[in-house]
């Protein structure tokens, strides 16, 4: 793609760009230290967890602005016009991944250790993908690299199945021993936000196909989360 | 649910829509240098149809071809055929002056007669003898000033001299007069380019109004303004039609890279 005439305008893009790809880490690390005092049980990393979120929100914020500016000083067109309209809706998405680390590391004062391993390991399992799947992504948008957005679009089903199998666990687990009612369900809260990252990491590939080839992704996304009624097959007229 | 809405109302808009224009194979050529190379194109009746494309890619000479305004052009001469209503317009046996009571014209530069108000639009519908009488043309001047926007600001004062307006009242009196002889098509070259923002808006709400009783082809250099009066866009360079398509695709979603390219502002 050739350069823009205008160098400032080709700044301006470059910078969101760079924006959301710190965003981006930013959110990835959050995750990582979420589920890091998780597992050790390590209430100060949780609390640098929590209060970490904040730089996200600014840095959404952050783009918003600058988008909104570009729009109104250069009426940005085709692919550009895209390519704003865009970030301005993986930012949001990269928000709420915060919102869901932070609300990961919450729990970890809520279960307070009570939690044995082996039960925390299926969270673990389930964050080391979701990792991966934020990592994907990130970089699929670095390079407006299409095939590998649809490549986190369709593994996104692996970490449903992979939360399927932790909600069955944490099921057995409180039918067992009322007393591990609690935390079992903290820790099911807990696999929940993980699982949305993963959606959330979907939404973001669905909007890079979007931004490079102008058009929506064809066909329907394969989910396995089989643990809510919405894989019900409503009558497609009644919903709209 | 609004898209099927819109995918629909977009539907019956199509499905009442004809060519107005049908260009086949047009070639023109000024002396021996090509400016236009095998456009086709059909522009849509009741539409605002906008051309688009760095300077001297052809969509000037092409809008000229639309009401012959190039035979005035000595070395000027025209290959392939273009087809207003189905009827080829380059034919030994038609009119040019009725051709261009049919097709209108609207210039860069606003340019009134410099005669009054009132004679500017009166003048047309004279020659063409479409006045009987006195008060056909005081019809003729209200109707037509009226659907220019103009006759709130001008109706007390229609004896002042036309070049006494505004630049953007002129430009409006300049509508005025095209459509005085009641034409088909209204050609725009660059209508706004001398405008302020302002009197920019009011001549864009303007075009879109008067495409409901008119056929509107505009030549303008600004995206933004192709974009927001059009429902079809054209894309030129060099002489040949790069992409032609609905405004929407084109400024969204352009399919060609030469198209992409020139609307994001990378070449020029």
């Amino acid at each position: 793609m050739q350069e823009h005439i205008v160098s400032a305008f080709e700044c301006e893009l470059n910078s969101l760009k760079n924006k959301i790809l710190k965003m981006g880490g930013m959110a990835e690390s959050q995750l990582r230290m979420a589920i890091q005092a998780l597992k050790t049980n390590d209430f100060e990393l949780a609390k640098k967890t929590i209060t970490a979120d904040a730089e996200l929100d600014k840095l959404e914020l952050e783009i918003e602005e600058l988008a909104i500016l570009i729009i109104a000083k250069r009426q940005p067109m085709a692919l550009d016009l895209r390519r704003v309209i865009v970030t301005i809706r993986i930012s949001g998405d990269i928000e709420r991944i915060g919102d869901l680390a932070k609300n990961l590391a919450k729990r970890v004062i809520a279960i307070s250790g009570r939690a044995p391993q082996y039960l925390i390991s299926g969270l673990d399992a389930m964050s080391d993908l979701a990792q991966q799947l934020l990592k994907d992504i990130l970089n699929a948008y670095a390079h407006d690299n299409v095939q590998q957005a649809l490549q986190v679009w369709r593994r996104d089903a692996e970490l449903d199945r992979l939360y399927n199998s932790v909600f069955g666990e944490l099921l057995i687990y409180m039918m067992v021993d009322k007393h591990n009612i609690s935390f079992s369900t903290h820790l099911l809260f807990g696999a929940k936000n993980i699982e949305r990252i993963g959606d959330h990491a979907t939404n973001i590939a669905e909007n890079i196909h979007y931004m490079v080839e102008g058009e929506l992704i064809s066909g329907e996304r394969p989910k396995s989360d089989m643990t809510s009624i919405s894989n019900y097959k409503f009558d497609e007229n009644t919903d709209k | 649910m609004i898209n099927t809405l819109l995918e629909e109302n977009h539907m019956q808009e199509n499905s009442i829509l004809r060519a107005k224009y049908a260009a086949k194979n047009l070639d023109v050529y000024y002396a021996d240098k090509q400016a236009l190379f095998g456009i086709n194109l059909d522009i849509m009746e009741n539409q605002v149809t906008s051309l688009i494309g760095p300077s001297g890619c052809g969509k000037s000479t092409l809008l000229r071809c639309l009401n012959r305004m190039n035979d005035v052009i000595d070395i000027c001469s025209v290959k392939g055929s273009i087809r207003l209503d189905g009827q080829d317009i380059y034919d030994d046996g038609i009119d040019v002056v009725e051709l261009r009571a049919r097709v209108g014209m609207v210039f860069q530069k606003p340019n009134p007669f410099p005669k009054s108000i009132y004679d500017n639009v009166a003048y047309g519908p004279k020659i063409h003898g479409m006045i009987d009488q006195k008060s056909d043309a005081d019809e003729i001047v209200e109707t037509s000033l009226k659907k220019a926007g103009l006759w709130q600001e001008v109706k007390d004062r229609l004896a002042a001299p036309g070049t006494g307006l505004s630049g953007g009242q002129q430009q409006r009196l300049c509508i005025a007069r095209a459509i005085a002889v009641n034409p088909e098509v209204i050609l725009m070259d660059e209508p706004c380019s001398a405008l302020d923002p302002i009197a920019t808006a009011i001549i864009e709400q303007l075009i879109d109004e008067l495409k409901q009783k008119f056929t509107i082809v505009i030549v303008t250099h600004s995206m933004q303004q192709a974009a927001r009066v059009s429902q079809k866009t054209a894309f030129f360079h060099l002489g040949s039609l790069v992409e032609f398509g609905d405004t929407d695709q084109i400024f969204t979603n352009p399919q060609n890279q030469q198209t992409q390219d020139y609307i994001t502002g990378r070449y020029g």
